[in-house]
């Protein structure tokens, strides 16, 4: 299947707060931006998958969502991977294009945890809310202090990626923040969940993203203008809470990254941009180790430098990721990765002709990856 | 706001009940021998559903802890800033604690040691450095 699929187009909504738009009408609207950026008619799709919205679950919300564009897929519905769902359905979309279960797929998700809802977020785990044990931040939190415990990461080298990341997104007029960070800044940033700082924390942030998914060949034929390859894919879920995580610096990331690098016949060495998700600093450094950029554990002196950063040797999060871009669960990566190929990122990676994209959910709980090219 | 007790049901009523009685037990499969927390119907690793409930040690170590300085809650404001640790039980469980005199030093694989203590009522599993 590799590069016989491919990224037609890309659509999304303005990013930060839009109270009152509700998921459905920010969802059509970025379908709308993304089937006119793929320049086809909304007749030709038909197939639909939709992340169900994390904030409000509502029952059936594919169905409701097909309804409000007055499609009706032959394929459709909701995954539920948390952050990790967009990557996992446009890997659906394919393998069910693939099985000639339909033809042109759309991808998309929408939320409004800004102006709705984000007790999904903040809530506590079970009865060990009587321990204090609230929120997702927390997961990340000691997950992030047993890598320092484990191989010496320092604050500062966390600080690189949140440096790096920020910079890149204050470059970007889409990006919900544009406000540049220094290390001096980060370090004096407080903590919120130690060793959370604010500034390893992403942003919170209303918002709807779609891609248009075919083939090469149906591209063609519909005269898309852009399309992008679709290289690669892979999943793996580590589907234990955190405390219950064998290796808490462990996760499936590294098995998603080996599937997604063997359909695509690439190596770490061959990636020329990353999008790697970053909801938390610490989801980024075990990305790096688990993708195999650097071993287990030296992703903390691997960032160091400007290494992650544009000019660098793997810029990551070109556009400014979660944590300026937008907070929305992953599809913003994967339409950055989209712009890196096409050669329109605010933050052009020179001759740029590989980019992986990683999405996670729940706390590094699901994990999966894209690879796009030329 | 009200303390966020723990709710116990039907299968987890009897873990609170030897907590309040100074013991702190977990599952144990009568077929595979796997020791387990939180409390489930099943045993994780065999999947058989007959399991007895186990007296702990009580002895474990520091897997990893966070401290919050910003509260998610009403009722914790008052405690602020506090920890919440990770702990493995000799036996194997883990479970979420609070450490009791985080000033010894919080390093991770420091060993600790059961202290239940009263909150609202409710006798909770913490534990100490040693």
């Amino acid at each position: 299947m590799r590069g016989k699929y491919a990224i037609a187009g890309i659509g999304h909504t303005k990013f930060g707060r839009l109270p009152g738009r509700g998921t459905v009408s920010m969802n059509v609207e970025a379908c709308r931006n993304a089937l006119a950026d793929a320049g086809i008619e909304k007749s030709a799709v038909d197939a639909l998958f939709v992340k169900v919205p994390t904030s409000k679950y509502s029952s059936m919300y594919g169905q409701t969502l097909a309804e409000a564009m007055r499609l009706q897929p032959k394929v459709g519905g909701v995954w539920d991977q948390g952050g990790a769902t967009t990557i996992s359905m446009i890997s659906f979309a394919c393998m069910a294009i693939d099985a000639g279960q339909c033809e042109v797929a759309i991808v998309c998700l929408a939320d409004d945890p800004k102006t709705g809802t984000r007790q999904a977020y903040e809530k506590a785990w079970g009865d060990d809310g009587a321990y204090g044990w609230f929120s997702v931040a927390a997961g990340y939190g000691l997950t992030m202090q047993r890598h320092m415990a484990e191989y010496g990461t320092k604050p500062q080298q966390f600080g690189e990626i949140a440096v790096a990341v920020r910079n890149h997104g204050a470059n970007n007029p889409h990006a919900a923040l544009r406000v540049p960070l220094t290390l001096d800044k980060y370090m004096e940033s407080p903590f919120i969940i130690e060793p959370l700082k604010r500034d390893d924390i992403c942003l919170v942030s209303d918002g709807a993203a779609a891609v248009v998914v075919m083939s090469e060949k149906r591209a063609k034929e519909l005269g898309v203008k852009a399309p992008v390859k679709i290289l690669g894919f892979g999943q793996g879920q580590t589907s234990y809470d955190v405390p219950l995580r064998p290796v808490l610096t462990e996760t499936m990331a590294k098995a998603s990254a080996q599937t997604a690098y063997k359909m695509a016949g690439l190596a770490p060495k061959d990636i020329d941009v990353a999008q790697i998700y970053d909801c938390y600093t610490i989801a980024v450094m075990m990305t790096l180790e688990d993708y195999g950029f650097c071993k287990k554990g030296d992703g903390g002196k691997w960032v160091e430098g400007g290494r992650v950063a544009a000019g660098g040797e793997l810029p990551i999060n070109t556009s400014g990721g979660l944590l300026s871009e937008t907070g929305m669960p992953g599809l913003q990566l994967v339409m950055e990765g989209v712009r890196q190929m096409r050669g329109t990122s605010v933050n052009q990676v020179k001759d740029a002709e590989t980019c992986v994209v990683s999405n996670q959910g729940g706390i590094m709980t699901t994990h999966s990856t894209l690879i796009l090219g030329h | 706001m009200s303390f966020p007790l723990p709710e116990p049901t039907p299968l987890s009523q009897p873990y609170w009940d030897a907590l309040k009685n100074g013991r702190l037990t977990f599952q144990r499969c009568r077929h595979c021998g796997h020791a387990w927390l939180p409390p489930r119907a099943e045993c994780p690793e065999c999947l058989a559903a007959e399991w007895d409930w186990t007296v702990a040690s009580g002895k474990g170590r520091v897997i990893s802890w966070v401290i919050y300085h910003h509260a998610y809650h009403e009722a914790f404001k008052e405690k602020l800033p506090y920890n919440v640790t990770l702990v493995e039980l000799d036996e194997g469980p883990r479970l979420i604690t609070n450490i009791v005199n985080p000033d010894a030093g919080l390093k991770a694989e420091r060993p600790a040691k059961l202290k239940i203590e009263d909150e609202h009522g409710v006798a909770l599993a913490r534990f100490a450095l040693v």
